[in-house]
């Protein structure tokens, strides 16, 4: 019996865990898929968000204003790369000044510091590369970027390591509530807990629904991404935005925390819940969109494209309620969910407190993780001291991101465990630089299989069916 | 303080070595990121290799054993498993392996011999879906040749680049069944040889001016949409055709690896990916050599040889401090012929300048100019995209010239 159970091991459902891993409490996260971070989480705009977009007095307001002030030190504390590097968006003219303008009262109003309108001049001075069809912009200095499923990944890893339990492809079908506790059934498998957090993303009004509470439905927005090689990094320092209309938000151009360039999303709503399948209008369309704001990006300059659903919701704000007892939802988690995702947790916890959950903080909870990425970011010196005592540091795999095998058999052997060809990837950014994987993945496919054991054959990409090999030659 | 540094110990890298040691100089060191010496022919293990260079017919691994064991021979050092991390303008070399952790070697020359990687998927823009059973030819044909495993089952393989049809061959031998090679161009970029060879003689169909519009299939590959192209290469709508498969093999290109090259300042041609050199395959910062497929792409391994042992006896020359530089001659083509490889003459001596054509001509003569001076004329029935081509200019040529055009001139 666990005490609480989490269903969705995205960004949000991670960092609900790893807040009530510092508690005295038996808990499981629940995920549908072969690994954690597999919805929206690894597919999104890594934006820490200053807090600005979100209406007056709306939990997206005050979660994502809470948030992007918590997340310097929940990323110093678990490890992964996050970059200040503000934000701006742009304006084309008078029309977009004023917007600007109510975009500015709007985000100080929900108490987002240091808003500034710039005229084009002032905007040259600091992104040189600008679109030449730009005439102002708004400033925020507390704009970010992050790893969204690094964050995931190591807030994961940290619940894990204060003895959070993680069941991979256990996907909910049944809960039943028995009075005092609820059963979760998965096929043939099931589990019991006295509280449930919802956290299943684009499936979280399914879930909803198997406890009895359909006030709410999400449906998928489909967001196109196209990440650009490290060469192109450097082009802007800031995220740059475009003025929203009403056609919404628009195709951002980014810089990435590992020195890619990326451009998106798209905005386009469907019904289906599988569909990540990229499009040739996006194609076709992305990179003349995306040089009105930043000129100067490079054709030929893609590495990869990649399409995220986000879950959007039907009240227009997060849904985080408790609508039976003993279980909470936390749905409808669109943008800035990622930027929202530290408040989210606190904001659970409290909710939950308030609907009998006692909270009892561990004597010594591990509130800190070793980066993923110790190896990279070392001195020389301590990379040598690293490679004398574990040679296979020394060892490169991943010749365009210089990943070594030793790094990749740190994240195999680390909390939480990946087992397959994608989890590897997102853990190490081995097979994620320009060649993508046609180098290094029969290297990675092969230290899969030997430390976990498991024959070539049964090794994914993803899970499911994703096998990468039909057979051995000579079988 | 190390002579010769040479970077990669593939074909290029191999052959280089040796040029330069039997050119005099004794103090080499090749450092090669795999765990043995021959780059990728240690898993081209189909033959067709050496003709030009040794009057047979050689597998991959035989024609890199040819060069290892020589280099072993000589006792020239190698550091295996050794990946070379940055190169400083001063010509420092950091690299990194198990035993000696990071280092730093300071050299008298270099010689850039890294190779390319396979243009990827990511690259391509194919909409659809994400699944598994997409790979680069190469890639497959290392899971197959030298880890013995069969990607998949039923195979359509997007370009006709020279992998892509001898993996075509490859696969259908190991009992998967290839229904069609796309190829985008109206032509083939891969030999005649291998079209016949591994195409035809197994009745593989390939459909020139098709490619592959959409990928299909949530976890793996459930199949592909092709489609034919017109003349600016646009899809077609009323073509599209679903093809069942399990595995989409990419053959679109191969790009020279010259990240490394961009930290020492070397000047690089938007058209080969590689970097402008000179008849001794000097870049343009002294005492810095490139040579084989991190040049420009090779068609045969004989000719990345024979091009690394110029580097090899032009990176000794600049050790032993031989300067006999004395000419500024920049070559600039035409458009119909791509580049050439040197892009500069610095040296009035015999020389042979390689060059690529960005169509299929026939009835074509290839005219060096000297302004309106034509200095030479070189007959070809038929020049294609897929295949090098050698113009000899002599020393007594090179007489009294500024700078030369390449023009691909077709009968009338």
């Amino acid at each position: 019996m666990y005490d609480v159970v989490i269903i969705g091991a995205g960004v949000v459902g991670g960092m609900i865990a790893r807040e009530l891993s510092f508690y005295n409490l038996k808990i499981c996260l629940l995920e549908k898929e072969n690994d954690v971070a597999m919805g929206a989480t690894k597919a999104n705009s890594a934006i820490v968000h200053a807090g600005f977009d979100a209406k007056v007095g709306s939990l997206k307001a005050k979660l994502n204003v809470r948030g992007s002030q918590m997340m310097p030190q929940v990323a110093k504390d678990l490890g992964v790369k996050y970059i200040n590097n503000g934000s701006l968006v742009v304006g084309f003219n008078e029309e977009d000044e004023k917007t600007l303008e109510s975009l500015k009262e709007r985000g100080e109003a929900n108490g987002v510091e240091g808003l500034k309108i710039l005229n084009r001049e002032e905007i040259l001075k600091i992104e040189p590369n600008i679109g030449k069809g730009v005439t102002c912009g708004l400033y925020a200095p507390s704009g970010a970027i992050i790893c969204p499923y690094d964050l995931a990944v190591s807030a994961i890893g940290n619940a894990m390591d204060n003895g959070a339990e993680l069941r991979c492809n256990f996907e909910v079908t049944q809960i039943k509530d028995l009075g005092s506790h609820y059963i979760l059934r998965s096929q043939d498998k099931e589990i019991s807990a006295r509280y449930i957090v919802n956290c299943a993303g684009i499936y979280s009004d399914k879930i909803a629904k198997m406890v009895g509470d359909d006030t709410f439905c999400v449906h998928p927005r489909r967001g196109e991404y196209l990440l650009l090689d490290k060469e192109c990094g450097d082009i802007i320092s800031h995220t740059i935005f475009v003025t929203p209309s009403k056609m919404g938000k628009g195709i951002l151009v980014s810089p990435t925390v590992d020195g890619n360039l990326l451009l998106g999303p798209t905005a386009v709503d469907t019904e289906d819940k599988g569909d990540k399948s990229t499009t040739v209008e996006f194609f076709e369309s992305i990179l003349d969109i995306g040089r009105k704001s930043v000129d100067s990006i490079p054709a030929n300059k893609t590495i990869t494209s990649f399409c995220g659903l986000r879950s959007v919701g039907s009240t227009g704000d997060f849904i985080i309620n408790s609508p039976v007892k003993r279980y909470v939802n936390v749905a409808a988690i669109e943008s800035p969910g990622l930027s929202s995702a530290p408040a989210i947790a606190e904001y659970t916890c409290q909710l939950l407190t308030s609907i009998g959950l006692s909270l009892v903080k561990k004597e010594n909870p591990i509130t800190k993780r070793k980066s993923m990425h110790h190896f990279r970011e070392a001195t020389l010196e301590e990379k040598n001291q690293m490679i004398r005592e574990n040679p296979s540091y020394g060892k490169i795999i991943c010749r365009c991101e210089g990943v070594t095998e030793g790094e990749i058999l740190d994240a195999i052997r680390r909390n939480p465990r990946p087992t397959d060809l994608d989890g590897i990837k997102r853990r190490t950014r081995a097979q994620m630089g320009r060649c993508q994987g046609g180098f290094c993945s029969p290297y990675v496919i092969e230290l899969l299989s030997r430390e976990l054991n498991i024959p070539y054959e049964k090794i994914t990409k993803f899970g499911g069916e994703s096998y990468v090999i039909a057979k051995e030659t000579k079988k | 303080m190390t002579d010769l540094v040479i970077i990669g110990g593939g074909p290029a890298g191999m052959s280089a070595a040796i040029s330069a040691y039997e050119n005099g100089i004794k103090d080499i060191v090749i450092l090669e990121r795999d765990d043995e010496l021959g780059g990728i022919l240690r898993q081209c293990i189909h033959n067709g290799f050496g003709l030009h260079k040794f009057k047979e017919e050689l597998t991959g691994p035989e024609y890199a054993h040819r060069y290892a064991k020589k280099v072993r021979d000589l006792g020239i050092n190698v550091k295996l498993n050794t990946m070379v991390l940055d190169i400083t303008k001063d010509k420092r070399v950091i690299a990194t392996n198990s035993q000696e952790g990071v280092f730093e070697i300071q050299a008298r020359a270099i010689i850039l011999a890294m190779g390319c990687r396979e243009r990827a998927k990511g690259a391509l823009n194919i909409a659809g879906s994400r699944p598994s059973g997409i790979y680069s030819a190469g890639t497959a044909q290392k899971l197959v040749n030298v880890k013995g495993y069969l990607p998949g089952k039923e195979i359509v393989i997007l370009g006709s680049g020279d992998i892509g049809l001898i993996m075509a061959r490859r696969m259908t031998l190991e009992g998967a069944c290839v229904k069609a090679v796309c190829e985008l161009m109206p032509y083939s970029s891969g030999l005649a040889r291998n079209i016949e060879q591994c195409l035809n003689d197994f009745n593989i169909p390939l459909r020139l001016s098709h490619t592959v519009v959409e990928l299909h299939g949530r976890e793996r590959l459930e199949g592909v949409t092709i489609a034919r192209v017109d003349e600016n290469r646009r899809p077609i709508k009323e073509s599209y055709e679903f093809i069942p498969c399990d595995t989409l093999l990419l053959s679109c290109g191969l790009i020279p690896e010259n990240e490394l090259t961009k930290g020492i300042g070397a000047e690089l041609s938007s058209v080969t990916n590689g970097s402008v050199v000179d008849q001794n395959r000097e870049t343009t910062v002294s005492g810095v050599f490139s040579c084989g497929n991190v040049l420009h792409v090779h068609d045969l391994v004989d000719y990345v040889s024979e091009e690394a042992e110029i580097a090899g006896k032009g990176a000794s020359e600049y050790i032993k401090g031989i300067n006999k530089k004395g000419a500024s001659i920049g070559i600039t083509v035409d458009g119909k012929i791509r580049y050439t490889v040197p892009q500069i003459i610095t040296e009035k001596k015999d020389v042979t300048v390689y060059l690529r054509v960005n169509n299929v001509y026939k009835n074509v003569k290839i005219n060096v100019y000297d302004k309106d001076r034509l200095v030479l004329s070189k007959k070809k029935l038929k020049v294609a995209p897929a295949e090098m081509e050698a113009v000899k200019l002599s020393a007594s040529m090179l007489e009294g010239v500024e700078s030369l055009k390449f023009v691909l001139e077709e009968e009338k």
